[in-house]
């Protein structure tokens, strides 16, 4: 085992400060409430577009080589460079050489989720380049020397008072100042600095289109726009699972993406990048980094389709209550829990019990990933693969015949024994912060997909 | 065998067997035939501001009232003598210090205000962006109901850059506070023609 310290020693560090905790839960859950009211604004529509999501996702997993290659052939079509990356070693190489070829040594990043899976920007210091992160949550917590806690929301558990120190710090913002327009208006005038002096920017990648090899970036700020054209050369990281078939498409993922993510009926930007501007230079690296060994496990690949909105980790008990950083992983909650055993079972065999397989993930999720019963049966695939300490086991061989079946879940439930109880035997309790009995009553398999 | 062939031939060799067919795009109806008044309600939740104008007279005439002090570029022909012409193989970095950008705007989406331009709508991909305050210029009846539509419309379209734009450039990142202005424009004036 380990010695990285788990989630439930991460989110116990978490939870020693219970109005803060309190905090961060009512965020969130405010967050989630917006996500409801903008679905709502589609009831007609909203299932439908769930399904359809998820169909087409299923589509591309059972074609994602064919798609793969079309993308490239198109976006060749269009005067892009196309890398391949088997992992994040060779990602941040192909990365660094970029920079290197094109004599830069500094670089602007706007939000890439697979960067930070890949810990870009260490190996790119290590190598004498700066990179300035121009979301302003992920250059806060750049700033602060940390990860992002959220994929969506990276500064999520930060207060503006402590912002407002940061950026006193950094930024020589008046001491004491904590108002979100003039720290923001601050960040504005420093990454504008910032766009205007790189030479070379860095994006993700939210939809990849197999048909025309163009990809779209989805930012409300502007940076991924800002950094790429007044730059001379675009480099565009995307995992091999952003792929879609085609640009019609875009049109039901981006009606879902922003409801899900933040309640917006769309993202500010929603930039189609399809060629080069001229006299410009465009790469395109293509990832695995574990992705085709999770395409061949059949539990677990529906988790390839997610679009990293992060309406799981906003409606997740536990995530709301012991924050991003317990679970020491790019992608936090509910998703980054099933995402992560595949990228390291042993270091991350803790976050898989990091639930209460309340199933709200499940349900809100826009592509309907079966996330909570991916996590019943990673954790069955961690123990049988000796990846779970004994205290766990044991909880696990008691559990194994009541979650097994329904009817004995519900004789126990009767019996009084609450289900939550026997989580936390299971999982070695306090690790989960947001369990409570009104949460898990139902056995997972018998629980519908309604979004709500 | 190069990186490229070893992760297809991985991938193919561990993608599942799928054979249903791409889901159907056609059970998407228009819920609205109320699109214009959609689209003006839908800009002003999301911070933009939609201005309608019977004819570039009226934008002028809009100008006048609320003039913008500084650099102003249009490559609109009916609005050149209130507007230098945004130059097509300039710096895109000599934008810097412009104070607004007059565009024309290809078509709306009444469900989330969004509106579709091209490169070929301001010549510099970095204008929408860079300026301090952006205008768009949009007839009133190319307003599609959703998103479905919006697509239907750009099928087989050729472009190198394209872009949907919502509303100004904003953030929520310090405490979910809702700020306009984040790194693009600080406001969106919709220029309803028509």
């Amino acid at each position: 085992m380990s010695t990285i310290p788990k989630h439930p020693e991460l989110s116990e560090r978490f939870n020693a400060d219970e109005p803060r905790v309190d905090w961060h839960d009512a965020t969130l859950w405010w967050i989630r409430q917006k996500r409801d009211k903008a679905a709502h604004t589609l009831y007609e529509d909203w299932e439908t577009l769930r399904n359809t999501a998820s169909a087409i996702k299923d589509n591309v997993l059972g074609n994602l080589a064919d798609y793969l290659e079309s993308f490239e052939r198109q976006a060749i079509a269009n005067g892009a460079v196309v890398h391949w990356a088997a992992d994040a070693a060779e990602h941040n190489q192909i990365v660094l050489s970029l920079l290197q070829q094109a004599g830069a040594t500094r670089m602007v990043k706007s939000k890439s989720m697979l960067t930070e899976e890949c810990h870009l920007n260490e190996h790119l210091a290590e190598n004498g380049i700066e990179v300035v992160d121009t979301d302003l949550g992920e250059r806060i917590v750049q700033l602060a020397d940390e990860p992002p806690s959220h994929i969506v929301m990276p500064c999520i558990h930060w207060k503006k008072e402590e912002i407002g120190e940061l950026f006193h710090q950094h930024l020589g913002t008046p001491k004491g100042s904590a108002d979100p327009q003039l720290l923001t208006e601050a960040a504005r005038q420093h990454l504008r600095d910032k766009f205007l002096s790189r030479r070379v920017a860095l994006t993700g990648v939210n939809f990849a289109v197999a048909e025309t090899g163009e990809f779209v970036v989805c930012t409300n700020e502007g940076n991924a726009d800002m950094g790429v054209h007044l730059a001379d050369v675009h480099i565009a990281c995307m995992g091999i699972e952003k792929i879609i078939p085609r640009r019609e498409h875009l049109g039901v993922f981006l009606r879902l993406l922003a409801r899900s993510a933040t309640g917006q009926p769309i993202t500010t930007y929603s930039s189609h990048f399809k060629s080069p501007r001229a006299g410009a230079q465009l790469h395109i690296v293509l990832v695995d980094n574990g992705r085709s060994r999770q395409l061949g496990r059949e539990a677990f690949r529906n988790s390839l389709k997610c679009i990293r909105c992060g309406a799981c980790m906003n409606t997740c008990p536990v995530y709301r209550r012991s924050g991003g950083h317990s679970y020491h992983n790019a992608v936090a909650g509910p998703i980054g829990a099933i995402l992560a055993p595949n990228l390291d079972m042993t270091k991350n065999a803790d976050l898989p019990f990091a639930s209460t397989l309340c199933g709200s993930c499940s349900n809100v999720c826009p592509v309907k990933i079966n996330i909570h019963e991916q996590l019943y049966e990673w954790r069955q695939e961690l123990t049988r693969q000796g990846k779970v300490d004994f205290g766990k086991k044991m909880g696990l061989k008691m559990m194994s015949s009541v979650l097994s079946s329904p009817m004995m879940y519900q004789v126990w439930a009767k019996w009084g024994v609450g289900p939550c109880a026997l989580f936390q035997v299971w999982s070695i309790i306090p690790s989960i912060p947001g369990s409570n009995n009104g949460t898990c009553r139902r056995h997972p398999k018998n629980r519908s997909g309604i979004g709500i | 065998m190069s990186v490229r062939d070893q992760i297809l031939a991985k991938v193919r060799a561990n993608q599942p067997v799928d054979e249903r067919p791409l889901p159907d795009l056609t059970s998407f109806p228009v819920r609205t035939s109320e699109v214009l008044d959609q689209f003006m309600t839908v800009l002003s939740t999301i911070g933009g501001k939609p201005v309608q104008v019977k004819d570039f007279a009226g934008i002028e005439t809009y100008l006048q009232e609320n003039p913008y002090p500084g650099r102003i570029i249009s490559s609109i022909p009916a609005l050149q003598h209130l507007a230098e012409p945004i130059p097509e193989n300039a710096d895109p970095h000599e934008l810097a210090n412009v104070e607004l950008a007059i565009i024309t705007g290809t078509f709306g989406v009444a469900e989330n205000s969004a509106i579709w331009v091209t490169e070929a709508n301001f010549q510099q991909r970095v204008v929408p962006f860079i300026c301090q305050h952006l205008a768009v210029v949009l007839p009133a009846d190319a307003i599609v109901a959703n998103m479905h539509q919006a697509y239907d419309r750009l099928h087989g379209q050729e472009y190198g850059f394209g872009v949907f734009i919502a509303g100004p450039s904003k953030t929520a990142d310090i405490e979910q506070s809702l700020v306009l202005g984040a790194h693009g424009a600080r406001t969106m004036t919709v220029f309803l023609l028509g």
